[in-house]
């Protein structure tokens, strides 16, 4: 590889990751996650972000240079750059929002527009074209890059700082990414871009080392900060297992301590270490077993895994049960939903609809409050099945226009549906009949043999044999004659109904079922919360659900559940990401299908509509 | 009647047929017995009418985004609602600063342009980076893909904006020659509302010119007629895609304007959803991918998101009619789609396209 060609490279990463801690820094992301300790007074979520970022993509940078054969030392200057750019947009934002260097701000916005213009009438130069057209190319980029930078000049010179504007940069991100230096400002940029550049370099010598240090390293610090930002869980379920005393030497509050912090890297780079000398070699023992002795092993793993299923409401506690049940009602959903687009490849992002139907339905059916139909006559066990039925029934009604319709159509057809639900729901018409926006409430908790199941610990078992049930009736279903129809109904819709198959029969079928699980996840979440309210059945509810399949892997049944448990339990145990939950998913939609479309557990027969070599075909630039 | 082509029985056929009845009924039924009991006099018909435009002239502008997209690349760009939303939002703080300076009132025709073009310019770069860095990679992979990734950066733009300028809503300052209303008889139309609907039609004729007579829009026209052609005549197509994401970001950032000077309830992150799906119903209306129809389509769901309600929703005696705009508009994207996919205007799409 050219030494040019490495260098752009390396400018290319270094600015992506500088623009990637810069617009974390604006959206306010470094500072909520700042308020996340990893370890206690040493390290927050927030300069993980900061210094994870160069590290991640020197290390990234560093594996490509060495792969085509550049020498360490090059890498390492790499890491340095990647570094030191980094810091760079941040520190030029620390600059405009300082009282002192206000004026680099004005003087850059006002000159931005005649040095681009000046720039890309230099490229049409370049390119050959005429005196006239270069000189036409400069003047409509000024003016066009003009308007929009006087525009800004001019507020942020009626507001006097960038905050009246950008409303998180302000004094919190300035302490972060300066590490507390707000009053020193080139302390604190110095410290930023020697922090920088430290993780950068480190990245570089990480890739450098020999695999196995290397590899006890990288697990050692995954696991630390893992822990470490995941302390509020961790605790809550040690708290169930252990004294008082060893959990505040552990913890102080929800801080993993700095004592505890370097046992628990110590112990795990040790066991990385372990794993790393000695993983290779029980790996390829187990695939020497014979076949019988592997599945033994396998079914040992099985009956472990469903022992820990049973148990872990013991082992976690309250809260995490309570996250548990949610993650539950979206495995649940996600299964269902999966019939649809996974199975039948048809997008529905009306999914909520059944949701609402399922909730509603046993809400007004079992309240004992003034909008309960019945006032304690129905018990939740008799209308689980009434609340399928129902949702199978919404799912049929609303299928049979949107039978003709295909892909996007389909799609946007069904997002309709969503939304005129929710309309409804919160209509005064329907208001004597569902509350509107109050909603229907004292919905009572389930009762179990007299025993009432009030607490998420119980609700639980009710939500892993709903979710179990499912995922037994969707595995079943991928094999059956109808799973077989809808593949083909994916893969090619016209070809499926030469080959005799009733193609409006199979899609009916397919949103019928996905519908059922949708209105006893709903069920079941309107007895958790006891209130049912339009507000909880919004588009959001469908985007949630069609980002676990896509995350998990669509069509696969491993993937959903994996894509639930991260997809929806992340956001709930670390609270700082909630408020960036929609962000991350949308960036992990686009990501995801330029990426890996098959998903993260992809399905064996992974679909066509999606398909992992789909490269483009008419593309404009080959 | 119930039979399909092949002359067999088809109960999705009579399903649909069934449906279409009863909504046939549904809206003589409650337009006659509105009309009859004379609940709403001639001026206030006018009034709703003139409300309707206005609003369908923005929902035009946002609908030409999603028929020049889909024109071309034959693909829903499901976040140009968000493209709408960036240039409104961050429009406001500019007219904030000039009404804080006393421009906006001293020359306020100047100010608005200049709104235009700042918010134009800020959609206009949002749309081509989405297209960049979310679409071009995945051109020419299967339909759902880009869908999907629409979705995407749809939600991921929202929070993005809500991050930048932050949840709460921010009203435009007002300007004072907007005020008013015209009076013609007993008839009273506000300002506002006939200057929403000018300046959409002067952006609209901007559009038709550039369309229709410049090398660049005929090269627009020539990617959409066959992209391979196109190519070998020596046109650059991704310059050309690009620029046609940029020409609708710059309508729908136009439209953000216009929509935030006269919203009461202020602009914020989540205001380009709705506007988003109602301005594509818009575009399928008048027959997506169809500069005209797009137009036309816009008009058609403002007015009938004016009148609809009133006329038939309060004359089956639903109360609260009104809430029930949202509804009215998402019924009528689902009953087009079922009913008439090609649109108003629209040739027979082919199946590629449908």
């Amino acid at each position: 590889m050219l030494a040019s060609e490495a260098s752009r490279r390396i400018l290319r990463l270094g600015l992506l990751s500088g623009g990637f801690i810069l617009f974390a820094g604006v959206i306010g992301m470094i500072a909520a996650f700042h308020e996340r300790e990893v370890v206690d007074d040493f390290i927050s979520l927030g300069q993980v972000l900061l210094l994870a970022t160069p590290f991640i993509t020197s290390y990234m940078a560093a594996t490509r240079l060495l792969e085509s054969g550049e020498s360490p030392r090059l890498a390492l200057a790499g890491g340095l750059a990647i570094g030191v750019l980094s810091a760079l947009p941040t520190v030029i934002l620390l600059l405009f929002n300082s009282d002192d260097y206000r004026y680099l701000l004005d003087a850059s916005l006002k000159l931005l527009p005649f040095v681009a213009a000046s720039y890309l009438a230099w490229k049409s130069h370049a390119q050959g074209n005429e005196p006239r057209q270069v000189a036409a190319t400069w003047l409509i980029a000024a003016l066009l890059i003009g308007i929009v930078s006087f525009g800004f000049a001019l507020i942020f010179e009626v507001k006097g700082d960038l905050r009246g504007v950008l409303v998180n940069v302000d004094r919190d991100w300035v302490e972060v990414v300066t590490f507390d230096h707000r009053r020193e400002l080139w302390t604190g940029i110095g410290l930023l871009l020697a922090a920088s550049a430290g993780a950068g370099l480190s990245g570089v010598i990480m890739r450098i080392l020999p695999e196995v240090p290397r590899r006890a390293l990288l697990y050692g610090l995954g696991i630390t900060l893992l822990v470490g930002a995941f302390g509020e869980t961790v605790r809550l379920i040690l708290q169930e297992n252990l004294d008082r005393d060893t959990l505040r030497a552990i913890f102080r509050r929800d801080t993993l301590r700095q004592n505890a912090a370097a046992m628990l890297f110590i112990i795990s780079t040790f066991a990385g270490f372990l794993w790393a000398m000695f993983g290779g070699r029980a790996q390829s023992e187990f695939a020497a077993l014979d076949d019988s002795r592997r599945h033994q092993v396998r079914n040992l793993g099985m009956l472990l895994f469903a022992a820990l299923l049973l148990a872990l409401p013991w082992l976690i506690g309250r809260t995490l049960s309570d996250v548990a049940v949610t993650i539950g009602i979206f495995v649940l959903m996600g299964l269902g939903l999966n019939i649809a687009i996974g199975l039948a490849g048809l997008l529905d992002l009306g999914y909520v609809t059944n949701y609402a139907v399922g909730a509603y339905i046993l809400a007004v059916l079992t309240s004992i409050g003034p909008l309960g139909l019945f006032k304690g006559t129905f018990t939740f066990w008799s209308v689980i099945p009434i609340a399928l039925l129902a949702a199978m029934f919404a799912g049929f009604i609303f299928a049979v226009p949107v039978l003709r319709m295909r892909g996007d159509y389909l799609a946007i057809a069904t997002l309709g549906f969503g939304e005129i639900i929710g309309k409804l729901a919160l209509s005064d018409w329907l208001k004597p009949l569902i509350g509107g926006a109050q909603g229907v409430q004292n919905i009572p908790k389930p009762f179990l043999f007299a025993t009432e199941l009030k607490n998420p610990e119980q609700l639980y078992y009710i939500v892993l044999v709903a979710s179990l049930v499912t995922l037994f009736v969707s595995i079943r279903l991928n094999n059956s004659r109808s799973g077989r129809q809808w593949m083909a109904i994916r893969e090619d819709e016209d070809v499926a109904t030469a080959m005799g198959i009733d193609t409006a029969r199979a899609k009916l079928l397919a949103f019928t079922l996905s519908a059922a699980t949708g209105g006893v996840a709903g069920a079941i979440f309107a007895a958790k919360v006891g209130t049912v309210f339009p507000n909880s059945f919004t588009v959001f509810i469908s985007i949630n659900v069609l980002s676990l399949i896509i995350v998990g892997g669509i069509a696969s049944n491993p993937g959903i559940v994996v894509g639930a448990v991260v997809l929806i339990g992340m956001p709930e145990l670390l609270r700082e990401f909630s408020d960036f939950r929609f962000l991350m998913y949308g960036a992990l939609l686009i990501l995801m299908m330029i990426n890996r479309p098959q998903g993260f557990i992809p399905s064996k027969l992974v679909m066509h509509e999606v398909h992992a070599g789909a490269k483009p075909k008419v593309s404009a630039s080959d | 009647m119930f039979r399909n082509k092949s002359g067999e029985f088809s109960w999705v056929d009579f399903t649909i047929d069934v449906l279409r009845v009863l909504i046939v009924l549904a809206v003589v039924v409650g337009a006659w017995n509105t009309l009859s009991s004379g609940r709403i006099s001639l001026a206030q018909w006018v009034n709703l009418l003139a409300a309707g435009l206005s609003q369908g002239s923005i929902y035009a502008l946002i609908a030409l985004g999603y028929t020049l997209v889909y024109g071309i690349l034959l693909m829903i760009n499901f976040a140009h609602g968000e493209v709408f939303m960036a240039g409104a939002f961050s429009a406001f703080f500019l007219a904030e600063a000039l009404n804080r300076t006393g421009f906006l009132n001293e020359q306020p025709l100047l100010s608005i342009l200049l709104m235009f073009m700042f918010a134009g310019l800020i959609s206009m770069t949002v749309a081509v980076l989405v297209e960049r860095i979310a679409y071009r990679p995945l051109r020419g992979s299967p339909r759902l893909v880009p869908l999907i990734t629409a979705i995407g950066a749809s939600f991921f733009l929202q929070y993005a904006f809500r991050g930048l300028y932050g949840s709460n809503f921010k009203a435009y300052p007002q300007v004072r020659a907007l005020q008013g209303a015209v009076q013609i008889g007993d008839i009273s139309i506000p300002v506002a509302q006939i200057f929403v609907f000018c300046s959409a039609l002067v952006l609209m004729f901007g559009l038709h010119w550039l369309v229709e007579r410049t090398r660049i829009g005929k090269a627009m026209r020539a990617v959409s007629e066959n992209k391979e052609v196109a190519r070998l005549m020596g046109i650059d197509i991704d310059w050309v895609i690009l620029f046609t994401f940029g020409v609708g970001g710059f309508l729908a950032g136009a439209a953000g304007v216009i929509n935030g000077l006269f919203r009461p309830q202020g602009v914020n992150f989540y205001m380009g959803f709705i506007p988003g799906i109602k301005a594509f119903t818009a575009a399928v209306l008048g027959g997506i991918g169809n500069i005209p129809g797009a137009m036309l389509g816009g008009l058609f769901l403002g007015v009938i998101e004016a009148i609809g309600p009133n006329l038939v929703l309060a004359g089956l005696g639903i109360p609260g009619a009104n809430q029930l705009k949202d509804v009215i508009a998402f019924t009528m994207l689902v009953l087009v789609l079922i009913f008439r996919p090609q649109g108003i205007l629209g040739e027979r799409l082919s199946e590629t396209k449908a």
